[in-house]
C-alpha cells in the first residue's frame, strides 16, 4: 500500500474513531449523575481521534525511510541477486533499474541481468507494503482501543488534548533551532577542514586573496588565502557607507514619522516606506549596477576623477543603505514611541520646542532601542549578497577610494561555490570559513542587539 | 451655566482671567464657559469627580492642549492681561511662565542635575557653571529636595523615589522661575507621607508662585488652597474662598459632592 492511501485510511480511521468516543462520551453524559461529564464530549473525540491519528503518521514516516532499505536486501539476499557484480556502480544501477520495472515507471529492462531481478523485487515491495499497512492499522487500531476505553465520566480529555496540542507546538519551534544546529555544525565542519589545509592566521589577517580553483588542492599557497580585503570590503560597503546613508535618513523619517507627521499623513508614509524592505534585493541589484554605479562613474569622471571604475563600493553601499533604511527607521520609531508621552509632555510643559524635546529627551531616551536597531541594520547589510555580486564588482582590493571596486565576503562565498572546483579543494572549502566568520559577527551583532532591547524595555515597562 | 460665586469672595489682583472658556474636543464640549480669576497669593483648587473637565481647563492655562490636534479652545485666557491664545503668543515662552507638574512623576531618564538644569539651558537662563549651579541649588533646596540628593547629584532622576521624583518635577518647574505653577493631581500616584511632603511644599510655595491644584482630595483642597473652585460635567459650577465652600456650599451639587453622595 502506498503511503498515500494509508494516510487516508488513518484519517478515515480518525474521524471514525472521533465519532465513536464522542458518542460514547453524550452516552455518559446522559447517564451521568450530575448531567455533566469532566470535557466536553467533542474533546473526548479528539482525545480518541489524536491518539489513532498521530502514533500511526509517524509509522507511516519512518516505515517509508524503512522499507526501502528492506526491500532491497531482501532482493540482494534472494538466489536471483547471487550473480551480481561485488560492488560499485554496476551493482546499483542494475538494483535500481530493477526497482523502477517493478513498481512500473519504466515499461522494460534495458540490462539483461536486471530482468531476473524484477520478480523478487515485486515481491518484496508488495510484501513489505502490505506487512506496513497493516501495522499501520494495528497501530492506529490499537491507539484507538486504549484511548476510546479511557473515555469515562470523569476523565479530563480537555486537558489530555491541551497537552498533546503543547507538544505539537514545542516540536514545530524546535525543527527551526534543530535546524540552525545544523547548520552550524556543518559550517564548523566544513571549515575545520579548510583550517586543515590552511592555517587560520594566514586566512584571517592575510591581505592577499586569489584563491586558485584549478591548482593542486594538495598544496595550496597561503599567500592567497589572506582574507582581510574581503572583511574590510564588507564593512566598508555595509558597515560604513550603507550606515552613513542608513542612519541619518532612518533616524530622520522616524523622528517625522512619530513627533511631525499628523495620522493621515503618518497611516500612507510609514507604509510605503516599509514597501521598501519588501523589494527583493535582486531588485536593488539591477538599480545599483544599472543605473547608480554608472551615474557615479560618469559622476567622477567628469569632475576629473580618472581611472574611476564602472563597478564601485560607492554604487553598492549607496544603494545598499536605501535598502537598510525601513529596518533603521522602523526600530527608531518603535523605540521613540515607547518613550512614555508623558515624558514628553513634561519637556513641552518646560518651554522646549518640539526639535528641543526630541534632541534632549526623546532621542536620549530611546537611544538604545536606536543602536539596537542600527547594529540589526548592520548584521542585514554585511549578510547582504545580491547587491554586492551585481554592483560592486570581484576584485579583492584593500583600498579606501570608494570610487574603487571591492568585494565582499558575500560575493566570494557565491564565487567560490558556483565555480568548477571540486568540493575537497581548500580554494571551494574557503567559503566555508568565510560563511563561518559572518555567521559569528553577525550572531554576536544580533545578540547584543537583542539584550540591549531587553534592557530598554524593562526600563519603561 | 452660570458659576455661583460665593459672595464673602474679595477681588484680588489677578495673575491669569479665563473669560467665558469653552474646550472642545473634535466636535464635543469638554468646558463649558468657564470664568474665574487666579490670583497670585492664594493657592486655587480645582475639585469634581472624574471626567468633570478640571484637568483639561488646568491644561487650556499654559496651552498644553495644543498638543493634542483635535482640541480647540474657545474664549480669553489672559496672562498679566496679554491674550495667551493670541497668534503672536509664543508658547515657548508662555510655558516658561506657566509652569506645570503632572500626575505621574515624569522625570527625564538624565542625572538629577540635569533635570533641573534642562530648563535653565534651553531657556538660556544660566551664565557660565557656576550660576547654574546656583539655580539647581536653588530649586532643589525650595523643592525641600536638597538635602536628600545633595551627595547624588549625577544618579538619574528616575533611580528616586515616587515621592521624590515628584519633588524633582517641581523643582524643575522652579527652576525656570515661573509665574505661576499648574499642579495637575500630583500626588494621585504618591503614599501618603509623600504626599504630606507635597502638600507641605505647596505651603512654602504659596505666595512666590501663583499656584493652580487639580485635585482629587477634598481633604486636599481643604488643606493646600484657599480658593476652591468645584467643576461639574465641563462647567464650573461654584467658587469662592475654600472654607466657603466646604462649609457653606450654596449649590446642592456643590453640596452632594463635598458630602460624598457622589464622585
Amino acid at each position: 500500500m502506498s503511503p498515500a492511501i494509508l494516510l487516508l485510511l488513518v484519517i478515515g480511521l480518525g474521524l471514525a474513531g472521533w465519532l465513536a468516543a464522542r458518542a460514547r462520551a453524550w452516552a455518559f453524559r446522559s447517564k451521568a449523575e450530575s448531567g455533566r461529564l469532566a470535557a466536553l464530549p467533542s474533546y473526548h473525540g479528539w482525545y480518541v481521534a489524536l491518539w489513532i491519528a498521530i502514533p500511526a503518521v509517524l509509522f507511516i514516516a519512518i516505515w517509508s525511510f524503512v522499507s526501502p532499505q528492506l526491500i532491497d536486501q531482501a532482493v540482494i539476499a534472494s538466489p536471483a541477486a547471487s550473480e551480481l557484480p561485488e560492488f560499485g556502480f554496476q551493482r546499483d544501477a542494475l538494483l535500481r533499474e530493477a526497482k523502477s520495472v517493478a513498481t512500473g515507471s519504466s515499461p522494460a529492462v534495458f540490462n539483461e541481468q536486471a530482468a531476473a531481478l524484477v520478480d523478487p523485487y515485486r515481491d518484496a515491495i508488495s510484501r513489505y507494503g502490505l506487512l506496513g499497512g497493516l501495522a499501520t492499522l494495528v497501530i492506529a487500531f490499537l491507539g484507538g482501543a486504549w484511548s476510546f476505553l479511557k473515555v469515562k465520566p470523569d476523565f479530563r480529555a480537555r486537558t489530555r488534548v491541551e497537552r498533546i496540542v503543547m507538544g505539537t507546538l514545542l516540536v514545530a519551534s524546535l525543527v527551526a533551532i534543530l535546524t540552525t544546529l545544523g547548520i552550524i555544525v556543518s559550517l564548523v565542519f566544513e571549515t575545520v577542514r579548510f583550517f586543515g589545509m590552511v592555517n587560520p592566521i594566514d586566512f584571517l589577517f592575510g591581505t592577499e586573496w586569489g584563491p586558485d580553483p584549478m591548482s593542486n588542492p594538495d598544496n595550496p599557497d597561503p599567500d592567497r588565502f589572506g582574507a582581510i580585503p574581503l572583511f574590510w570590503g564588507t564593512i566598508y560597503i555595509g558597515a560604513i557607507i550603507a550606515m552613513i546613508v542608513a542612519i541619518p535618513l532612518g533616524l530622520m523619517s522616524a523622528i517625522y514619522l512619530t513627533q511631525y507627521a499628523a495620522p493621515r499623513t503618518r497611516s500612507w508614509l510609514k507604509p510605503a516606506l516599509e514597501i521598501l524592505a519588501g523589494v527583493p534585493t535582486v531588485v536593488y541589484g539591477y538599480f545599483a549596477a544599472l543605473t547608480v554605479a554608472p551615474f557615479i562613474r560618469d559622476l567622477a569622471v567628469s569632475i576629473g576623477i580618472s581611472g574611476a571604475s564602472s563597478e564601485s563600493a560607492l554604487a553598492a553601499g549607496l544603494v545598499m543603505g536605501v535598502m537598510i533604511i525601513p529596518f533603521v527607521s522602523s526600530m527608531a520609531d518603535d523605540s521613540i514611541a515607547a518613550v512614555p508621552q508623558a515624558m514628553r509632555d513634561g519637556s513641552l510643559a518646560m518651554g522646549a520646542t518640539t526639535s528641543e524635546t526630541i534632541k534632549r529627551v526623546l532621542v536620549p531616551a530611546a537611544l538604545p532601542g536606536i543602536v539596537a536597531g542600527i547594529m540589526l541594520a548592520i548584521s542585514r547589510a554585511i549578510g547582504e549578497t545580491m547587491i554586492v555580486v551585481m554592483a560592486a564588482g570581484a576584485a579583492a582590493n584593500l583600498t579606501a577610494n570608494p570610487l574603487e571596486a571591492m568585494t565582499t565576503v558575500t560575493f566570494q562565498i557565491v564565487q567560490m561555490l558556483t565555480g568548477e572546483g571540486s568540493f575537497d579543494h581548500p580554494a571551494t572549502l574557503s567559503a566555508f570559513a568565510l560563511g563561518f566568520v559572518l555567521f559569528i559577527v553577525t550572531l554576536g551583532l544580533n545578540f547584543i542587539a537583542l539584550r540591549v532591547v531587553k534592557r530598554f524595555r524593562e526600563a519603561y515597562e | 451655566m452660570v458659576t455661583v460665586i460665593h459672595p464673602n469672595l474679595e477681588t484680588t489682583d489677578a495673575k491669569m482671567k479665563a473669560k467665558d472658556v469653552s474646550v472642545y474636543y473634535g466636535d464635543k464640549m469638554a468646558i463649558d464657559k468657564v470664568s474665574i480669576d487666579i490670583p497670585t497669593e492664594y493657592v486655587t483648587a480645582f475639585i469634581g469627580p472624574s471626567g468633570c473637565g478640571k484637568s483639561t481647563f488646568l491644561r487650556t492655562l499654559n496651552r498644553m492642549n495644543d498638543t493634542i490636534p483635535s482640541a480647540r479652545v474657545d474664549g480669553e485666557i489672559t496672562l498679566d492681561g496679554e491674550d495667551i491664545y493670541r497668534s503672536k503668543m509664543d508658547v515657548v515662552q508662555l510655558r516658561a511662565r506657566v509652569g506645570m507638574v503632572f500626575q505621574k512623576p515624569n522625570p527625564f531618564p538624565k542625572s538629577i542635575y540635569d533635570n533641573i538644569a534642562y530648563g535653565p539651558k534651553i531657556h538660556g537662563i544660566a551664565e557660565g557653571k557656576d550660576e547654574l549651579d546656583a539655580i539647581v541649588e536653588r530649586s532643589l533646596q525650595r523643592a525641600g529636595l536638597w538635602n536628600e540628593v545633595k551627595d547624588r547629584l549625577t544618579d538619574s532622576g528616575t533611580a528616586l523615589s515616587g515621592g521624590q521624583q515628584q519633588r524633582l518635577c517641581i523643582a524643575r518647574a522652579i527652576a525656570v522661575d515661573p509665574e505661576v505653577i499648574l499642579m495637575d493631581e500630583p500626588c494621585s500616584a504618591l503614599d501618603p507621607i509623600a504626599t504630606a511632603k507635597i502638600e507641605e511644599l505647596i505651603d512654602e510655595l504659596n505666595g512666590r508662585y501663583a499656584i493652580v491644584i487639580v485635585t482629587h482630595s477634598m481633604q486636599q483642597a481643604a488643606r493646600v488652597s484657599q480658593r476652591t473652585a468645584f467643576f461639574h460635567l465641563g462647567s464650573m459650577v461654584e467658587y469662592g474662598r475654600t472654607t466657603d465652600i466646604f462649609t457653606n456650599p450654596l449649590e446642592q451639587r456643590t453640596q452632594d459632592y463635598i458630602t460624598g453622595r457622589y464622585g
